[in-house]
């Protein structure tokens, strides 16, 4: 069949990065996360586990989160991608990171990509949340420094600065 | 060992219509690819059976939830997160909602669809139960036209399903008759999200005259299939909640299911558990307890 050829031949394909349209040469079965770290060199997507455990892989596609690991790139074509490298407007930290480093949310920093995005898309769907909606928010996310207490509180205060600015 | 995209074939048609020719063209050569939640950790893991893929991500066909008087249809390709979030899905099937929300984590429900946990068959999914509960049926489609299946017939033996290798599962249709059942669900896990089930239920029943005048009693990771614990349901009908009930209930249970020792859990921590879940269910039953 001539189509399965073709799609055995990395071709080109567009999406959208942190705002920006960009076009890459890929293989179709390639993971979005090798995608971002390897052809567009957006390497604060972390592959921790490689099977949507642990988290460290999250990104915001169409505003969802998901696990950048476990997306074929092609079905992210022409999709609007925001990966942690977004978050920030210029050197104007968000709210979320500079709350993650007032209340020691990051320690050795492979999870906090992960946990920043998981809890930007918590934000976004409950601007006021509870402590069990933030202890939702994050389950997909593991940590193994923190205990995650500060970055329960850390996302905790971001949405009090979030509501009062 | 990892996998190279290099040997895979990715393919994403617009149209539900393109995708059921596809597999009519070579049946059981292609895998339908949604949220990737299983498919892409096989892939990673260098296990998947087969090197051509094809994407029913989003294809509008499969991504409906459609109310009518007698019931709901569900279409496959509908996430974890769609279901939790429809109102009345929440208001009618507390199950179903329940079940979505310990699957993975919010990034694996954003995915992870309910035809692909159907199709997947793992024994120890969270959601399958539910459906058993509800008495669902599905909706099976090929270029040879559609069929209607009962769920309780879908899972042949493990991992096994009656779904052709030229099918896809299109719609999830419960009734809609249950929303005024007593509901129960539990999952004994290490934890919540991100753990596979040791034992899970979802049961539904009524009450009257003092007697459970009907009883629907689902578990997973039981079996090598979803288990409905239809001998049980059984000898409980009629009867009032009281020891000895409860009693005949757990062993009737005991002897219907058949678990296995594995890595996460033991045949007698899951027969124990197993009983103790029928034996709560009831009891919260019978006293008309708060649904959940």
């Amino acid at each position: 069949m001539t189509a399965s050829v073709e799609n055995r031949v990395p071709s080109e394909l567009s999406l959208t990065v942190n705002g920006e349209r960009k076009t890459v040469r890929v293989y179709p079965m390639e993971r979005l996360l090798d995608t971002l770290r390897h052809h567009l060199g957006l390497t604060g997507a972390k592959e921790g586990c490689g099977e949507g455990e642990c988290g460290s892989c999250s990104v915001l596609m169409n505003g969802t989160l998901v696990n950048s690991c476990l997306i074929p790139v092609l079905q992210a074509r022409d999709a609007d991608i925001v990966t942690i490298e977004g978050l920030a407007a210029g050197t104007q930290l968000d709210a979320l990171q500079e709350a993650f480093l007032d209340f020691g949310g990051a320690q050795c920093g492979i999870c906090t990509p992960g946990m920043i995005l998981a809890a930007a898309h918590l934000l976004n769907k409950r601007p006021e949340p509870t402590m069990e909606d933030i202890r939702e928010g994050l389950s997909g996310n593991l940590c193994r420094c923190t205990g995650y207490i500060q970055i329960f509180e850390a996302v905790a205060e971001a949405a009090r600065r979030r509501a009062t600015t | 060992m990892r996998s190279d995209p290099a040997d895979y074939q990715l393919v994403a048609p617009t149209s539900l219509q393109a995708v059921i020719s596809l597999l009519a063209e070579e049946p059981g050569a292609w895998l339908p690819i949604a949220g990737g939640t299983d498919v892409m950790v096989q892939y990673a893991a260098g296990k998947l059976p087969t090197r051509k893929l094809v994407s029913i991500w989003n294809l509008p066909e499969l991504r409906h939830i459609h109310f009518s008087p007698d019931e709901v249809r569900i279409g496959a390709g509908c996430t974890y997160t769609d279901l939790r979030e429809h109102e009345t899905v929440k208001r009618e099937f507390p199950l179903l909602v329940s079940a979505a929300g310990w699957t993975g984590g919010i990034a694996n429900q954003n995915r992870g669809t309910l035809g692909g946990n159907i199709v997947n068959a793992s024994p120890a999914a969270d959601s399958l139960p539910a459906l058993l509960a509800y008495e669902a049926d599905l909706i099976l489609i090929s270029v040879r036209g559609e069929r209607r299946l009962p769920y309780l017939e879908f899972h042949t033996g493990y991992k096994q399903t009656k779904l052709a290798p030229d099918e896809l599962v299109q719609a999830i249709c419960l009734p809609r008759r249950f929303s005024d059942y007593f509901s129960y669900t539990r999952k004994v896990g290490a934890r919540n999200a991100q753990a596979i089930s040791k034992v899970c239920i979802g049961a539904l029943g009524r009450m009257a005259g003092g007697v459970v005048q009907e009883a629907r009693i689902a578990l997973g990771s039981v079996a090598p299939v979803p288990l409905r614990l239809v001998q049980t349901e059984g000898i409980v009908k009629g009867k009032p909640v009281g020891a000895s009930l409860l009693a005949l209930a757990r062993k009737t249970a005991a002897a219907e299911i058949r678990p296995i020792d594995d890595i996460r859990s033991t045949v007698r921590y899951r027969s124990a558990v197993a009983g103790n879940l029928v034996a709560e269910f009831l009891e919260k039953l019978s006293l008309g307890g708060t649904k959940i």
